[in-house]
């Protein structure tokens, strides 16, 4: 203890400290280059207010938007073996896993949730591009079938928000291997008379959009996401030519028949409210401001499975080694 | 003349001059070189056996591309009787990278699907490399509902360095064809077989190989993405293959500890394409065999299976 750590020390923290502030609060848009005010962008779902460029939205951020009154009930996701490959690069893949936990402050790149949304109860899940690329590896499959059994179990749709660059290398062909298996689950909604809708967000492609991603009753993307299977610099490289204008961006697909529509961010609830409301048969939703509704307490037998396929440590193997 | 790898290289030299030696016998009465030949012989089988024994997983990829390995064209005239192709997606073309129809195995009545890569340049071209695109995926699509109509077991045969990477096969929706095709291999309610003969090129593999039984041939790969694809992503550099393709793990024997393959299929030594006859004789005992063990099952109970199986798959990783 002496002058040095008593009072310089706290004195040079606190100049420093107040000067981390400003740093966050205005955010330049990558198409138009407008500054944007921090609170008017996440007022307006990451949607510039000048040119309409819809910018990257956390799932977080996107649920706190999508129910009624930002309320909803986060479900848990089995845990994966993790590394199963000891997968290892230029990094290992823990040590990747960990700097994209630390970047998203998220466990992995897959969010689910059930909740009301205009009154209307729905299970939804959402990709996370900034974790990890939102690859698809074992959670992501895992969280998809979490969800479509929670939906199947609460007779509830399903709406996916699909992000992603594809499959998770480090998993190798274990991360392959979700493609027939989110298939699977889209199949238990599909038998059991729910609607599966799919919002499709920049950028969506690879096995993703080969698997759960383009099986959807309805399938919406937001304005001019990039939506395919090989991507643009892959295919350049192929055929050597340059590619059209807008090609692979959802209004391409769109013309293409690929896609029934392409909504805007900030009217997807609307319209995702009006849809799933027609599909369920239901009466058309109230319009306006409704109180929030009361956190839905996890029914019990919502809960169970969830829990039950978390204790089991391992699901039955496909074949014997 | 056979085509040698990179890596028998010394093997090329020793056969080479067998050859060479042998050639010189035969215009040479007096000179007796039998004995030094055979010697060479000996000498290039020991090393072949030497080279093959344990093969890095960059190497099993130059011997799945190898291109005088035997292709579906080549299993499905020997394997099958009155294999009577039927073609297109009925709704754009007949994509010839994927070739199908109904065809007897051993008498019994079954719809063949598989990727077709060609021989020589000018089928490579009309196969597009065996790199289908929607119609491809769309045609399997048509030809695995048709099988599920009148009851007849599937065998899919697959060989792709993936889906194609174009520009009408992007507008024509590739990746709806390759998911709506998995998605048909889980839904259909009759036995699904699938052999992977040389490369297993990820969603376009995936898209036929979503079986009952899976197979790998003992040097074919399975993985998510080429090892040169990997290698330009993850290490930035696409001369960094041979790292990639050891940690995808996608040999056919490490899949098989994965728990993703359910057989493997032994090859003649040095690879399918130094005997093919045996290659292909050997794959026709494995269909025979995995479509026995089908028998007897209901639609209802192959289904359930199927799914349950790959519900499974992706939850255990590599013994640790």
């Amino acid at each position: 203890m002496n002058w040095i750590t008593n009072y310089v020390r706290p004195r040079i923290n606190s100049i420093f400290s107040r000067r981390e502030m400003p740093e966050n609060l205005w955010q330049k848009c990558d198409e138009c280059g407008t500054m944007l005010f921090h609170r008017e962008l996440s007022d307006n779902l990451n949607v510039c207010t000048n040119c309409g460029h819809h910018m990257a939205i956390s799932p977080r951020e996107r649920f706190k938007a999508l129910f009624d009154g930002g309320v909803f009930s986060e479900i848990a996701v089995p845990e994966p073996v993790a590394d199963p490959l000891h997968f290892r690069d230029q990094k290992k893949y823990p040590d990747r896993m960990k700097a994209a936990q630390k970047s998203t402050g998220e466990k992995e790149a897959m969010l689910v949730a059930f909740g009301e949304m205009g009154r209307t109860p729905i299970v939804a899940v959402a990709q996370d591009f900034a974790f990890m690329g939102g690859s698809m590896g074992m959670y992501v499959g895992n969280a998809i079938i979490a969800a479509a059994e929670h939906a199947v179990k609460l007779k509830r749709p399903l709406i996916l928000f699909s992000a992603a660059g594809g499959a998770r290398m480090q998993e190798g062909i274990l991360s392959l291997m979700q493609m027939p298996r989110t298939t699977v689950a889209v199949q238990m909604l599909k038998e059991a008379g729910l609607p599966y809708i799919v919002v499709l967000t920049h950028p969506t492609t690879g096995g993703v959009t080969a698997s759960y991603a383009m099986l959807g009753d309805v399938q919406i993307a937001e304005p001019n996401a990039l939506i395919c299977f090989a991507g643009p610099r892959v295919i350049e490289q192929t055929i050597r030519e340059k590619l059209p204008e807008g090609f692979q961006r959802a209004e391409y697909l769109l013309d293409h028949g690929m896609l029934d529509r392409v909504t805007k961010r900030t009217e997807m609830r609307d319209e995702l409210i009006t849809i799933t409301r027609m599909l369920l048969g239901l009466p058309p939703a109230i319009r306006g401001d409704l109180p929030a509704p009361e956190p839905e307490s996890p029914p019990a037998e919502a809960a169970k499975p969830a829990k039950q396929s978390e204790n089991d440590p391992k699901p039955k193997p496909a074949t014997s080694k | 003349m056979t085509q040698y790898l990179e890596f028998e290289k010394p093997l090329a030299e020793i056969e080479g001059k067998a050859e060479e030696l042998r050639a010189l016998g035969r215009a040479n009465e007096e000179m007796d070189v039998a004995d030094e030949a055979a010697a060479l012989d000996v000498k290039a089988e020991a090393l072949l056996r030497d080279l093959y024994k344990n093969l890095t997983a960059w190497r099993k990829c130059q011997v799945a591309r190898h291109p005088e390995r035997p292709h579906c064209r080549d299993y499905i005239e020997a394997l099958f009787t009155e294999f009577t192709p039927l073609a297109g997606d009925r709704n754009f073309a007949d994509d010839h990278a994927v070739m199908g129809g109904l065809a007897r195995l051993d008498d019994r009545p079954v719809m063949v699907i598989g990727q077709e890569k060609g021989s020589d340049t000018k089928s490579r071209i009309l196969h597009n490399f065996g790199m289908a695109r929607p119609e491809g995926y769309r045609k399997a699509v048509r030809l695995m509902e048709m099988a599920d109509r009148f009851g007849l077991p599937v065998i899919t045969l697959v060989d792709t360095p993936g889906a194609f990477p174009g520009k009408g096969a992007e507008e024509r929706g590739q990746s709806e064809a390759i998911a709506r095709s998995t998605e048909k291999c889980l839904q259909i309610g009759v036995p699904l077989i699938s052999v992977i003969i040389g490369e297993g090129g990820s969603g376009g593999a995936v898209a036929l190989a979503t079986a009952d039984r899976v197979a790998m041939l003992e040097h074919s790969v399975y993985s998510v993405i080429t090892p040169e694809g990997c290698a330009s992503i993850l290490w930035k550099d696409a001369e960094k293959m041979r790292e990639a393709a050891e940690a995808m793990r996608l040999t056919a024997q490490e899949l098989r500890k994965l728990g993703v393959v359910d057989r493997l299929i032994d090859e003649p030594l040095g690879g399918a394409h130094r005997d093919r006859d045996a290659s292909i004789k050997a794959v026709g005992k494995a269909l025979n065999a995995m479509l026995a063990e089908m028998d007897g099952k209901t639609p209802a109970a192959l289904i359930k299976n199927r799914r349950e199986k790959f519900l499974a798959m992706g939850s255990k990783g590599l013994a640790a």
